[in-house]
């Protein structure tokens, strides 16, 4: 589903991430762990071009996205991303800050469908066989879908009830679980995950892995970087260990934990576990 | 002071009994008129402006806008808005041969000049969103100027609306020397009723008194409009 080819990034001279290539496959549960600095983070950001990689290539669904001539916001709306900040829109209650993008999106589509109608009357006058116009929904339409699908979608976590508050009155956990879902309301094809319960009470921290857990049993495609490791070793069909910019290890998660092969992951579990 | 309750009576005469007020409220419409108006161009502009110089600068484009901008903000931030007033009016305008009344030129200068400051006023706000918000913006698949319009910018205008204010405060005062360029506003007017009474010393205290109830509406203005975009904090 992603591929990645030579990805290279580097920040002035330092080389956060020296030539990594790797497949992540359908299915897949990737977790991502490595000391801090060893360019996780930065990985992940790279898979959705958050980071433009400063040469190689990241191949989603068969397209080079990280090459500038892309237009990456159409293919970003495959991929979702959840943050350590949660980074709820701060201005916007939780449903509409669920509603905002899928409104947006099905807004744009129903303007080039309009467009599209135009261009085919027109084309309609002068030619035999006539082109079917395209169904264009209305605005009202679009909206009540999206409030529907946020709905369905905050019921399932639990918090159907704080649809119409703003971000700032809800706990560290409710945050992050709307990021969540913020990011499932566009069908993303594959979730990426950034550290998502660093920023959590240990209270919190449960309630937030319990909602990527059930994501995972559904079958989502998804990659983690996290400190978790008994939830990485629970949850991941797939380890990566990263240091200094390098995939050091990329085995099956209780392969790595019970016999690290490198000694850097030695000694690296030895201080964690 | 023995003579004050003369020249109280002498402004009376000229105010009411020679319609001196109906100068009166032409100057304070048209010292609304400049004002608003200039700081509503002022937002157009200065947001465009914040928006062009927070753009990411790596494609040609977006450098070449910023270079604009900078040369702009310099230009109106580095001389005084009497200057700009006259060399528009006197020089620019005739020639180019337009002919405008001077009321719209002010409006105008005064526009581009608020732009400039709110240009900086607004790019200070937008680097006080936190950067996170951008970034779940793009995250989401909307694009920078959708994200820029929906997030950062609301919230950047709820942390710069104090200072907002102030540019406005400025501007109404600002607005005093369009008489300059031949624009009756506040100070035409009260001017009228001390050159034809030889007092000047009651009519400039009314205006002065005008400038500050209109400085304190203002200031009550901003603080209830505040109060109604705090609603998304906690409270």
């Amino acid at each position: 589903m992603i591929e990645v080819k030579h990805l290279v990034k580097s920040y002035g001279k330092l080389r956060v991430l020296d030539d990594i290539s790797l497949t992540i496959n359908q299915g897949e549960r990737v977790a991502i762990i490595g000391p801090s600095g060893s360019g996780k983070s930065t990985f992940l950001r790279c898979l959705n071009c958050m980071e433009d990689p400063t040469s190689g290539e990241i191949i989603f669904k068969g397209v080079n996205i990280a090459d500038m001539h892309v237009d990456i916001n159409i293919h970003r709306r495959h991929i979702g991303m959840v943050f350590q900040q949660f980074n709820l829109f701060n201005n916007k209650t939780v449903i509409e800050n669920i509603m905002l993008a899928p409104v947006y999106v099905g807004n744009q589509a129903r303007r080039k469908a309009i467009r599209h109608n135009l261009y085919v009357r027109l084309a309609n006058i002068f030619s035999k066989n006539k082109k079917p116009f395209l169904k264009v929904e209305s605005k009202a339409d679009i909206k009540n879908t999206a409030k529907e699908n946020a709905h369905t979608l905050l019921k399932r976590i639990g918090l159907d009830e704080k649809a119409d508050v703003y971000p700032s009155t809800l706990s560290g956990g409710q945050k992050q679980r709307i990021a969540i879902v913020r990011s499932l309301a566009m069908n993303p094809d594959v979730m990426l995950f950034d550290e998502p319960t660093s920023a959590l009470d240990p209270e919190m921290v449960g309630e937030v892995l319990n909602v990527i857990k059930e994501l995972a049993d559904d079958g989502m495609t998804m990659v983690i970087v996290t400190h978790e490791m008994a939830f990485a070793r629970e949850v991941a069909t797939r380890l990566l260990f990263l240091d200094g910019g390098h995939v050091l290890e990329d085995t099956d998660p209780k392969e790595f934990f019970d016999h690290p092969k490198t000694d850097r992951a030695k000694e690296f579990l030895s201080k964690v576990l | 002071m023995g003579n004050f309750s003369v020249k109280v009576e002498k402004f009376w005469e000229i105010f009411y009994e020679y319609r001196g007020y109906t100068r009166v409220v032409t100057g304070l419409k048209n010292t609304l008129i400049i004002a608003v108006l200039g700081l509503l161009i002022g937002i157009v502009i200065g947001t465009l402006i914040a928006t062009v110089r927070v753009t990411p600068k790596y494609k040609t484009l977006p450098k070449v806008l910023n270079g604009i901008c900078s040369f702009y903000v310099g230009l109106f931030r580095g001389t005084p808005v009497v200057v700009q007033l006259l060399v528009t009016y006197y020089v620019m305008l005739p020639l180019m041969g337009i002919n405008i009344p001077p009321l719209n030129v002010c409006v105008l200068v005064f526009g581009l000049n608020s732009g400039a400051y709110v240009s900086e006023i607004m790019r200070g706000g937008i680097m006080s969103v936190d950067p996170g918000q951008l970034e779940a913006g793009r995250a989401v698949g909307l694009s920078f100027p959708v994200t820029m319009l929906k997030i950062v910018v609301p919230q950047a205008v709820k942390n710069i609306l104090p200072t907002l204010g102030n540019e406005f405060i400025t501007l109404i005062k600002e607005t005093s020397v369009v008489s300059f360029v031949g624009a009756a506003d506040l100070y035409v007017a009260f001017n009228y009723f001390g050159t034809n009474s030889y007092e000047f010393m009651v009519p400039y205290l009314v205006m002065a008194l005008i400038y500050i109830v209109l400085v304190m509406l203002i200031a009550l203005g901003v603080r209830l409009m505040e109060r109604s975009l705090r609603k998304s904090d906690r409270s």
